[in-house]
């Protein structure tokens, strides 16, 4: 392959990304697939012609997979790619870890707090189980930036979020808890 | 029975567990005890219903058939289910959906931690990924014994009523038969006594501090569900999970 080659196939794969950073997460359509870290690759198969995109699931029960499998490939056959292949990967599983800062905002200015903290390291969680190990994190509120917040239920309106409430502005909102 | 065989049985397990609690704790939705609780009831029955796709897609890609996810959900019967018989139990009071809910996550967190490092690589990435969701279970099943067990003269009746009724479903997925020592031999799958220990010392300390009493590990455990020998109820479970495949065989959406 020649560097010329080489040139174009790298400003090529990064098109592809810029297209993908235009599709929205289905649920929470302020955030794109790629800032929630859904997208793991993207390559050009040589020997199919295909561009295949590599996606990995938040949860493993997420309906909105399918719905995100479908808008990536319908995005970039509207900007011109024909072949499109969508893989999809499991390992490493999926973190908030690789939630990008952008997106973060997007969802605070969404009204949902995003995750506060990094993931701890699960191989090793035997004290995971220890209910009383387990420091509940600092939640602001993405309405009014208090601190002074409580946690309602564990599980909300998605897998992906946990329900609090301000104790200052009074409102409840929804927590992307850290995975 | 061959290595494959084996391997797609402890899959079948390992699917049939999830895909039944699923099952019946979707069957709660809209009845839950209160909002919150409604909610994630509904949560982990979605994340076991996931994880409930990958086993049952790979057990059928292993045997070999052409059955996918959905012909090893809808038309197998119950005689072919191979999920063991806790996850059946039913969902009689809040108390024991919840002490079903906390015997099952805590196996199912000791056994997807040591699945990690299956030396199947697709049970490994299967069990990374289920472990997550699973150790959230866990945390939130803990507290609820925790709290109905030391809460109110009422609740904790009917919390001690429910660990005594439940614990003889509680060891059948530690005695390990052919195909588990199967599984043992190739390192797919760890070995029952350590599961079992991790599995005694959790569940003593959470109920310790809920203020129940324990009952004895060496009662007789019931057994027979990851043969495919099930309690009446399985079958009831089934009629209402499979009515549309079998009513309209093929049925899409």
């Amino acid at each position: 392959m020649s560097e010329e080659t080489v040139i174009n196939a790298e400003q090529a794969c990064a098109q592809v990304w810029a297209w993908l950073g235009e599709v929205p997460d289905p649920e929470i359509p302020v955030i794109s697939v790629v800032d929630l870290g859904i997208v793991r690759e993207v390559a050009f198969d040589g020997d199919t012609g295909e561009w295949v995109v590599t996606i990995t699931p938040t949860y493993s029960g997420c309906p909105a997979m399918q719905v995100i499998a479908e808008d990536v490939e319908s995005a970039l056959r509207a900007h011109g790619l024909q072949r499109v292949r969508i893989a999809t990967r499991l390992s490493p599983a999926w973190t908030t870890d690789w939630m990008s800062e952008a997106g973060k905002a997007a969802l605070k200015g969404y009204g949902v707090a995003p995750p506060v903290q990094q993931v701890i390291d699960i191989s090793a969680l035997k004290h995971g189980v220890k209910r009383h190990a387990i420091q509940e994190p600092e939640v602001p509120c993405p309405h009014c930036g208090s601190r002074h917040t409580l946690a309602t239920s564990q599980f909300g309106s998605t897998p992906c979020k946990a329900l609090y409430r301000c104790l200052d502005c009074r409102e409840p909102f929804d927590y992307f808890k850290c995975h | 029975m061959d290595a494959n065989n084996a391997k797609v049985e402890y899959l079948l397990r390992q699917g049939d567990n999830a895909l039944i609690l699923s099952q019946q704790l979707s069957q709660l939705c809209g009845k839950g005890p209160a909002l919150e609780e409604d909610m994630a009831l509904t949560n982990v029955a979605l994340d076991l219903l996931g994880q409930t796709r990958m086993w049952l897609t790979y057990a059928g890609e292993l045997e070999g058939h052409g059955r996918d996810e959905d012909r090893l959900a809808y038309l197998r019967d119950s005689r072919e289910f191979r999920n063991c018989l806790l996850v059946e139990q039913p969902n009689a009071d809040y108390a024991q959906v919840m002490v079903r809910q906390f015997f099952f996550d805590t196996w199912h967190y000791f056994l997807m931690r040591e699945l990690i490092t299956s030396t199947d690589r697709r049970i490994a990435e299967i069990a990374e990924k289920s472990l997550k969701e699973v150790t959230y279970h866990l945390r939130r099943s803990g507290d609820l014994v925790v709290r109905l067990g030391d809460g109110t003269p009422l609740s904790h009746a009917k919390m001690q009523a429910a660990v005594d009724e439940l614990w003889t479903y509680a060891g059948e997925m530690f005695i390990y038969d052919a195909v588990d020592e199967a599984m043992v031999a190739q390192g797919v799958a760890p070995r029952a006594e350590p599961l079992l220990d991790a599995f005694l010392q959790h569940v003593g300390e959470v109920l310790a501090e809920a203020t129940l009493a324990m009952p004895s590990p060496s009662a007789y455990m019931q057994r027979g569900g990851k043969q495919g020998r099930h309690t009446e109820r399985l079958g009831y479970i089934l009629a209402e999970m499979q009515v549309l495949q079998r009513a309209y065989p093929g049925a899409d959406w």
